[in-house]
């Protein structure tokens, strides 16, 4: 299965690789639109060129790193309570 | 008097029926009643349908208006869907104890006084519990008896708060009101715990991946969204709630961005939604509510479609966790399809229910001039996207190729899934439909370019986000520790080590004191009515000495005779 003859289509190495440049430009698109369309900006910021993409992108990489860090506190092995109720 | 009866009770004899009855005809009350459920509903009209006296109490079991039929009507669809989902698969008394549970659903939505909601919302309480034993493991019976406890608790609070209410004011009607004293916050409390609202949001991520593929379904709908109805009847406008749903809607993506278990990711994902709803209540306006009420809709129907998936994978594979998963839109092209149009919708993506309802909620935010709400809740929008919307399809379907090739869903299944998928996307496009049925006239356009151009800057960035950091977001076998660690862990080791150090000492000391006691008991009877009889052949006192039991019996039968006689004399 591992041959690229066989593979499916969506996971061969070309087709990932035209994904994502296929996603970048459509992300581009969806910037570069803000110079014909206007957004309405509740609070003046929100109106600002491109603020959706780099708040999105932003507010995600800040969450990821938040779980990340909370999961260094939070983390058990799946066995956690279980293992305790064996011991009991 | 038939406008006495609330459409709950036809789901309340279905549920008795299925029970009974057997093959096609089980079949067809499970599909039929939620369909005739769904047309008494519409039959209701609005206002209070007439009261019962009970107890000094006027009951008021139906009181019909927009925002309560619109509830029930999502309820009674809820239970038409799922039934079909389930009925091959599923127990039957999975399948009766989900249709009281939907019943219970259905008669909150058109309780008119707070008797008739708290006897409602407790019948709820016990079925969903069994919907959760019905997962038929060891973990699914803790797990359920920690919700239990859990609902029973909180069905206490909110008792308490209602018997303040009737002793403070000797009404019993439903009507809005703030948390300003000792009586409304116990009822705001009581009715968060069903929200699963902090401090208590772990119990909904505990017990419902717990339940069976089907259970899960229904689970996901009735008990969090009866609670939002609830607040939006109760607590419209109060401030608290701004703050408990922002929390909510945080809590819900980080657990979800934690975890493993892809049953328990949605289940996060549904305090995360319902955030927002406890949210938009405590901005209070008519925008708000309308945006709560339109968004509970919407959200029953998308995490439905989600949990539908869901169970249909672990129908499938057996496997619940994504790092054995992935790869599955290979042989399950169907059930990936209606995964990712509920994951799309529950990310409010442009032209799905979830971005005509959310955006009502965002829109409230702003025109109220809260921008840390309106900001918040936009992070929250695009952080949904990251938890949900696209971790759970990457997942799932597509990853890495775990080599497992499962059939696609049977056919009830599937068919299930397409029209929830369907009512996702004629929600996204035809908005007004759901528009005309919310308790408040509404003037809004959720498609101007604008809008939806700021949606997909948000959206399409926060997807370009999970993929740049998909190294960080390695699946680990792990279980995160959340409030639920004070009882599941802490709790069991303080009783223990207070058995060790406490109980056992003091069990050992009494057990000394007690055999010195009958020593010393024993040494005072010997002293004065002597050794009994039976120790040794000496002859003893009167009173120590035993008696064949035959004596007993001739004594009994003069004694017996004499009272007789000296009746009749």
């Amino acid at each position: 299965m591992k041959d690229s003859e066989t593979e499916h289509f969506l996971t061969r190495p070309s087709t990932i690789r035209g994904l994502w440049w296929g996603f970048s430009i459509v992300l581009a698109l969806t910037v570069a639109a803000q110079l014909f369309i206007y957004v309405k900006g509740y609070f003046t910021v929100d109106g600002w060129f491109g603020f959706g993409a780099v708040f999105g992108f932003f507010s995600c990489v800040l969450m990821v790193l938040f779980a990340k860090v909370l999961g260094a506190v939070l983390k058990r092995p799946r066995q956690y309570y279980e293992e305790y109720r064996d011991d009991a | 008097m038939p406008e006495l009866i609330s459409p709950a009770l036809i789901m309340i004899m279905a549920a008795l029926a299925i029970g009974p009855l057997r093959g096609h005809f089980r079949t067809a009350i499970i599909l039929l009643a939620p369909l005739l459920t769904l047309w008494a509903i519409w039959q209701v009209p609005d206002g209070v349908q007439g009261t019962i006296s009970f107890l000094s109490y006027s009951i008021e079991p139906v009181e019909g208006s927009p925002l309560r039929r619109l509830f029930a009507t999502v309820f009674a669809l809820m239970a038409f869907v799922g039934g079909l989902y389930a009925f091959r698969i599923a127990k039957w008394y999975e399948l009766a104890a989900a249709f009281a549970y939907a019943a219970g659903a259905i008669g909150v939505s058109f309780a008119g006084d707070l008797i008739t909601l708290f006897v409602y919302w407790e019948l709820m309480a016990l079925f969903s519990t069994v919907v959760v034993w019905c997962g038929g493991t060891a973990a699914s019976r803790a797990a359920g008896i920690r919700y239990a406890i859990l609902h029973l608790l909180g069905g206490i609070v909110l008792k308490v708060g209602i018997e303040g209410l009737v002793v403070s004011t000797g009404s019993i009607q439903i009507t809005a009101m703030l948390a300003h004293d000792f009586h409304s916050w116990m009822i705001l409390c009581g009715i968060l715990i069903n929200a699963a609202a902090p401090p208590l949001s772990a119990w909904l991520a505990d017990a419902y991946p717990e339940s069976s593929s089907t259970g899960s379904v229904f689970l996901s709908a009735f008990t969090t969204k009866t609670a939002v109805l609830a607040l939006i009847l109760l607590f419209p406008g109060e401030p608290v709630l701004i703050g408990v749903g922002l929390f909510m809607v945080m809590y819900g993506i980080i657990y979800a961005l934690l975890e493993n278990d892809i049953r328990r990711i949605l289940a996060y994902s549904v305090v995360n939604q319902v955030g927002f709803m406890v949210c938009a209540v405590g901005i209070g306006t008519q925008m708000a509510l309308n945006g709560a009420a339109a968004h509970a809709f919407a959200h029953i129907i998308y995490k439905a479609l989600l949990f539908m998936s869901a169970g249909v994978v672990i129908y499938r594979t057996g496997k619940h966790k994504c790092t054995d998963l992935g790869g599955l839109f290979r042989t399950m092209p169907l059930t990936t399809v209606c995964g990712i149009v509920g994951a799309l919708s529950i990310s409010s993506f442009p032209l799905t229910s979830g971005f005509t309802t959310k955006s009502l909620i965002s829109q409230a935010a702003a025109n109220q001039g809260l921008v840390w709400v309106y900001m918040l809740l936009t992070a929250a929008s695009a952080g949904v996207f990251l938890h949900a919307g696209i971790k759970f399809p990457w997942f799932v379907f597509f990853q890495r190729d775990s080599g497992l090739r499962p059939k696609d869903a049977p056919w009830n299944m599937a068919l299930s899934m397409l029209l929830f998928a369907g009512l996702c996307i004629l929600l996204g496009l035809f908005p007004e439909w759901l528009y005309v049925l919310l308790p408040y006239p509404l003037d809004y356009q959720p498609y101007t370019l604008g809008k939806v151009l700021f949606y997909l800057q948000l959206l399409l960035f926060s997807g370009l986000a999970f993929f740049l950091l998909l190294p960080l977001m390695k699946r680990t076998d792990t279980v995160s520790l959340d409030v639920d660690w004070l009882w599941r862990r802490a709790g069991p080791w303080l009783a223990g080590t207070l058995a060790r150090s406490v109980v056992v000492p003091l069990q050992v000391s009494a057990g000394r004191f007690l055999m010195a006691c009958q020593v010393y008991l024993t040494q005072v009877s010997v002293r004065y009515l002597g050794q009994a009889h039976t120790d040794d052949s000496e002859e003893r006192g009167l009173f120590a000495r035993s008696w064949p039991i035959g004596t007993t019996a001739l004594w009994i039968a003069i004694l017996l005779s004499a009272y007789v006689l000296i009746y009749y004399i």
